[in-house]
């Protein structure tokens, strides 16, 4: 008989358990902080690694997705006042639809010319946003911390739990997608994609797929941001730094496996944090262009395909 | 024999240069075609054309009665037009038998069932006799065992028209007697067969009609002694 309850899932509620007996333990507000930024990283090297990992598109883009998720929150609590799981939805809506039509008009384009594409889009989008003066052009927009916050002794303690929650559900979708027979289809554009048009994959529809998956999520990452800093602004929103970590996170962990982005997220984005406070917030930016250099020239398999390449060596 | 493929009027052009002129063509259900022809004589653009990778300027192409001209090459696939390529094209981050899954599960999967599609690669690979590497990376094999996998990836589309784009091209004696033989046993499960070779021994030994294209145009189909005597198809390959 199959095993009804996978190794996986009963890591996730372990992890979703943790977190909420930190809410409950934890005093210092700071941990909850750097938690969500992780977290926030986390989803979206899960989610570039969606087309970049699995697919094999590069994308540079990924702040305009985010930003894209930022700024539907926050023109739509502005307008409506929506609650924000309707926020959520809506963010990964408009990044997905984002996601769709930018593969839709530059996926004829491959490798560095695609790459380009992506990264004109995060620009056009910017200047798009900071011309819109209904979400505060570029002086940036502040948005007030509503008052509930359910049973969790303040906001940011419940913006984490939620954080984890979409994390553990963005890393269960990028998991089931690398076993699929969606996923060996994106695996088989990665590898080269004439064959696999020969052998029967649509490749245009499974890329389309792709990029509309990955920006969905990277809008999910996006759509709390702004309850989460209280005033956001265009260059924050679309901070390269946001691009570069999703893109050096799941390099440095590993892109052929759903758990790389997951390894490269949580290493980096700790170090991040711990020599931010210790050493300097500008350090830590050096740090992750040097780990970057020293993985795609040493290890381009990434931690997890180190391991692995380890795993299979004893085995044999 | 029912026509399984025809092309009718085919042209192709590069910018300035014509690399195939109203070129006509039929297969048989379970026919073996040898197609031959001078380098640049464009043989790989007809199969590329037929395989959908490349769309033709004028002409059609019927495939069972359907006209499948403007069809993307998945489509084509999944109707049954399988190719293999001249330069082997592995899925390289994948094993020999994961290679397999991909057209058993895209191009054949109305044709295969669907529990066993593990099976279902494992049988195509003893069929070409690559059981013993199905698995190991795709991306170490040899020359040799590469072109097995190419024809084994074409073969796991269930296709009901085989192309075979030099897959002999490089290969020993023995190796090429080899992918004959596997050619001929693939022949012999209903599959019509185009193979483009310049091995005139392989063509010889394989083919039941063979078809000479040179300067992109027709010059010879017939049945293969009358071919080779052809002084027009001699001119084509020797010069005058």
């Amino acid at each position: 008989m199959r095993n009804l309850v996978s190794p996986f899932w009963v890591s996730a509620v372990v992890v979703l358990a943790a977190g909420l007996a930190f809410t409950e333990l934890a005093a210092n507000e700071y941990y909850f902080t750097a938690a969500y930024l992780i977290l926030q990283a986390l989803i979206m090297a899960v989610a570039w690694n969606i087309l970049g990992g699995f697919t094999g598109y590069v994308n540079f883009g990924s702040a305009g997705f985010f930003a894209a998720g930022a700024y539907t929150s926050i023109a739509l609590d502005k307008a409506l006042g929506l609650p924000l799981p309707l926020l959520i939805v809506a963010g990964a809506l408009v990044s997905g639809l984002i996601g769709l039509g930018v593969g839709y008009l530059t996926l004829r384009l491959r490798g560095v010319y695609f790459a380009i594409a992506t990264l004109a889009l995060a620009i056009v989008l910017e200047t798009f946003v900071s011309n819109w003066t209904y979400v505060g052009g570029a002086r940036g927009a502040f948005i007030l911390t509503p008052e509930n916050h359910l049973w969790f002794s303040s906001y940011v303690h419940m913006l984490f739990m939620l954080m984890l929650i979409l994390a553990v559900a963005s890393v269960a979708i990028s998991r089931k997608l690398n076993f699929s027979r969606l996923g060996r289809g994106l695996a088989a554009i990665r590898d080269d994609e004439i064959a696999a048009e020969c052998a029967g994959v649509p490749t245009l529809r499974l890329k389309l797929v792709s990029t509309t998956i990955m920006g969905a999520m990277m809008g999910v990452a996006g759509a709390p941001y702004p309850f989460f800093v209280t005033y956001v602004e265009p260059i924050s929103a679309f901070n390269l730094f946001v691009a570069v970590n999703a893109i050096a996170m799941p390099m440095i962990g590993g892109t052929a496996h759903w758990l790389g982005p997951v390894v490269g997220a949580l290493l980096v984005g700790s170090l991040q944090e711990i020599i931010k406070v210790n050493i300097s917030s500008e350090i830590n930016i050096l740090l992750v262009g040097i780990m970057l250099v020293l993985f795609i020239s040493l290890a381009p398999q990434g931690i997890v395909g180190l391991v692995q390449k380890h795993l299979r060596k004893r085995s044999a | 024999m029912s026509v399984v493929l025809r092309v009718e009027g085919l042209s192709k052009r590069f910018g300035g240069f014509t690399a195939l002129q109203s070129v006509d063509l039929q297969v048989s259900a379970r026919e073996r075609l040898g197609l031959i022809g001078p380098n640049g004589s464009g043989k790989t653009t007809l199969i590329n054309c037929i395989s959908g990778a490349l769309y033709n300027d004028t002409g059609r192409i019927v495939f069972e009665g359907h006209e499948i001209t403007r069809l993307p090459p998945y489509k084509r696939a999944r109707l049954g037009i399988a190719r293999s390529f001249q330069i082997p094209k592995p899925f390289r981050s994948m094993t020999v038998l994961e290679n397999l899954r991909i057209p058993l599960e895209y191009a054949a999967w109305s044709r295969a069932e669907h529990r066993r599609i593990t099976d279902e690669a494992m049988h195509v690979l003893e069929t070409i006799g690559l059981e013993d590497l199905a698995n190991k990376n795709s991306g170490d094999l040899t020359q040799v065992d590469m072109r097995k996998l190419e024809l084994a990836r074409a073969l796991a589309a269930k296709p009901k028209v085989l192309v075979s784009d030099e897959a002999m091209a490089g290969l020993s004696g023995a190796e090429v007697d080899e992918i004959i033989d596997i050619l001929l046993a693939l022949n012999k499960t209903g599959v019509a067969v185009i193979m483009i070779e310049h091995i005139m021994r392989a063509v010889m030994k394989f083919s039941e009609r063979v078809a000479v294209l040179d300067a992109g145009q027709k010059i010879a189909d017939g049945d293969p002694q009358s071919v080779i005597a052809d002084p027009e198809v001699q001119r084509a390959y020797l010069g005058e």
